[in-house]
């Protein structure tokens, strides 16, 4: 049988029962196109992570106290809980030259109380250099500087969160005073909002200078965390290693694995990051393909209830010079029209709702071509997979038994 | 044209035990005869044709058909030997519902690939030697009356040329009027088409419209008859 004449006998026999046809290509409408949407839920959060990672600075480089592994994995919970780097290590990597800027790092948290109002935030004490490395800008006001952080002066820079908390939206603080630790500070700066969300908002925090920090809030010599940028991104390794090395020089330390500090690069966090959200993306598309895979059953349902309702049509086939495999391609290609429609109409409905999430502002999605390639495959899969069996039933049927069938 | 020599089927019924449905059938018909097989149900008629039909193989014995032993043919040998051979006409009429009368026709010619426009032509002229006037052509199958319907089948069996009209029971849905029509019909083509008819019947008035009248019973011949000509 030529395969314009296949098309054209599924197109009758589709539209014969069109009811059933339509429901049943439903099924996979909705496993497609959920399949298409949670993906590209799945690939915006993981585009919007790996953004907010990236305004932090793209050529950072931390170096914390402690043994922590990074690569794609793991990484330590507990960053600078360990009180293992010191002042003197801080000076030690500020003598690189394979850095652009240096910042060390003690953060805690603290009850912020002001006139009337009282918030618990994050404090953290760091160099002048935090600017930089960190890439944050100051909207009012301005930075503490070098002779601020020397004469440990009691001057605090707020996130925009932080300033609505304490002293409404859009409020201008600088020059008022709030208290940290029972201690007063006064507010020289408000940063620009950077957006990001999580456990450390970057809008949701105070920045004192190091030697203030560590005088008044955590009583002790040691830095939390050395904050380090490149001078670009190519060089991150380069900066990394001579980090590494000068640190074993002046602490003493012989073996790599003996190393009581490590190096987290940008790179290793974006990495982490990554690896979590696409165990997240496939979370949510493992879940979507249930929806599929009982669409695929519902085809292959129906193809079976066809077969049985047509066992008589297939024996005058058969009878009238249809070979097996004429049944076989007319069945199975029944089966395919109904996933490949019900695949097109399914991407569809899934790129137009993750359209909608995004345009609504719900949550942010990406959809990629792979993924629409990919479920385009995958309903014709299905197709060729559910429909095999009830083809191959219709093929095998005997003409005598089936003209005979009542 | 065709020659059974011998030919035994053996079943297993639906205990398991063989049935001998077919017990040494030997005969040979000629081109150009019309055949009337008859035989009251469970003589072995229908296995008969089956066989006949190419859509089973006897046990034993050789059934040759323009000199090839459809015997020893394998499934897919047998659906070329019906595709091109064979034009069936059943009881049942077995016209696919909701499709129009051309299209039925034209349904074997789909599986012998045979060119669209090419398949319109040799269907509308099957149609008219079945006396099926063109306006009915475009009707759906199931807007037919049972006597045109079974003339549509006729056409349908007539579009791949074959060399053998196989019809089982032709007449037994219909009423004796209809019935005659359609026997007509047959006649026609036996006489001015000289097309080879094989007509499977338990019924003595269909069966005496034949040239010739074969009578099976409990699986072996009883009577090989040919009828004396009456002008009629």
């Amino acid at each position: 049988m030529r395969y314009k004449d296949i098309v054209l006998s599924t197109r009758d026999a589709l539209s014969a029962n069109k009811m059933r046809t339509v429901l049943t290509i439903l099924g996979i409408v909705i496993g497609i196109g959920s399949v298409i949407s949670m993906t590209s839920i799945g690939q915006g959060a993981k585009k919007s992570i790996e953004q907010s990672i990236q305004s932090v600075g793209s050529n950072l480089l931390i170096i914390q106290g402690g043994q922590v592994r990074t690569g794609s994995t793991q990484i330590s919970a507990g960053r600078g809980g360990a009180k293992i780097l010191t002042i003197k290590d801080l000076q030690v990597v500020q003598a690189l030259d394979t850095l652009q800027a240096v910042s060390g790092e003690v953060s805690g948290r603290y009850q912020i109380v002001t006139k009337g109002k009282n918030t618990n935030t994050q404090v953290i004490g760091a160099s002048p250099e935090y600017e930089i490395v960190r890439s944050v800008s100051v909207d009012i006001g301005s930075f503490f500087t070098d002779s601020d952080n020397e004469r440990k002066a009691k001057v605090a820079i707020i996130g925009p969160t932080t300033r609505n908390d304490l002293f409404g939206e859009d409020a201008d603080p600088v020059g008022q005073t709030i208290r940290i630790k029972n201690i007063s500070f006064r507010i020289i700066g408000v940063t620009v909002p950077k957006g990001g969300s999580g456990f450390t908002s970057q809008d949701d925090m105070i920045i004192v200078p190091l030697l203030t920090a560590q005088h008044y809030l955590t009583g002790d010599e040691y830095v939390g965390t050395i904050s380090a940028s490149a001078w670009d991104t190519e060089q991150i390794e380069e900066a990394k290693t001579s980090i590494q090395q000068a640190l074993f020089v002046s602490r003493n330390i012989e073996d790599a694995s003996m190393a009581d500090f490590s190096i987290i690069s940008q790179a290793d966090i974006v990495a982490t990051a990554s690896s979590i959200t696409n165990t997240f993306t496939i979370l949510l598309a493992a879940i979507a393909s249930i929806s599929l895979l009982v669409g695929g059953i519902g085809i292959m349902n129906m193809m079976l209830t066809s077969v049985s309702e047509r066992t008589r049509e297939i024996g005058l086939r058969k009878a009238i010079g249809a070979s097996n495999k004429d049944i076989y391609l007319q069945f199975l290609f029944e089966a395919i029209t109904l996933t490949i429609i019900g695949g097109i109409v399914g991407i569809v409905l899934g790129v137009s709702a993750s359209f909608s999430l995004q345009f609504l502002g719900i949550i942010q999605t990406a959809i990629s071509l792979t993924s629409i390639l990919l479920a385009f495959g995958v309903s014709a899969s299905i197709g060729i997979i559910f429909g095999f069996y009830p083809a191959r039933k219709a093929a095998k049927l005997s003409p005598i038994k089936a003209l005979r069938f009542e | 044209m065709i020659k059974l020599s011998d030919v035994s089927k053996t079943y297993n019924d639906d205990f398991g035990e063989p049935y001998t449905a077919l017990h040494n059938i030997t005969f040979e018909i000629k081109e150009g005869e019309f055949v009337a097989i008859m035989g009251p149900s469970g003589s072995g008629k229908s296995t008969l044709m089956n066989i006949l039909g190419a859509l089973d193989t006897p046990t034993s014995g050789s059934y040759f058909l323009d000199n090839k032993n459809v015997a020893s043919l394998t499934d897919e040998e047998l659906t070329l030997i019906r595709r091109h051979n064979i034009g069936f006409v059943f009881q049942s009429f077995n016209l696919l519902p909701r499709t129009s009368v051309l299209y039925n026709v034209t349904l074997p010619l789909l599986y012998s690939e045979v060119e669209e426009e090419e398949r319109k032509k040799i269907a509308k002229h099957a149609l008219e030697s079945v006396d099926l006037p063109e306006q009915y052509h475009r009707h759906l199958s199931n807007q037919l009356s049972g006597g045109q319907i079974q003339r549509v089948a006729i056409a349908r069996a007539l579009v791949n040329n074959p060399k053998i009209i196989l019809a089982d029971e032709p007449t037994g849905n219909l009423d004796s009027k209809t019935g005659a029509l359609v026997l007509d019909t047959f006649k026609r083509l036996h006489k001015d088409e000289g097309r080879t008819i094989i007509l499977i019947t338990h019924d003595k008035t269909v069966a005496s419209h034949a040239d010739r009248l074969i009578v099976i019973k409990d699986g072996t011949i009883v009577e090989d008859s040919v009828k004396k000509y009456h002008a009629i």
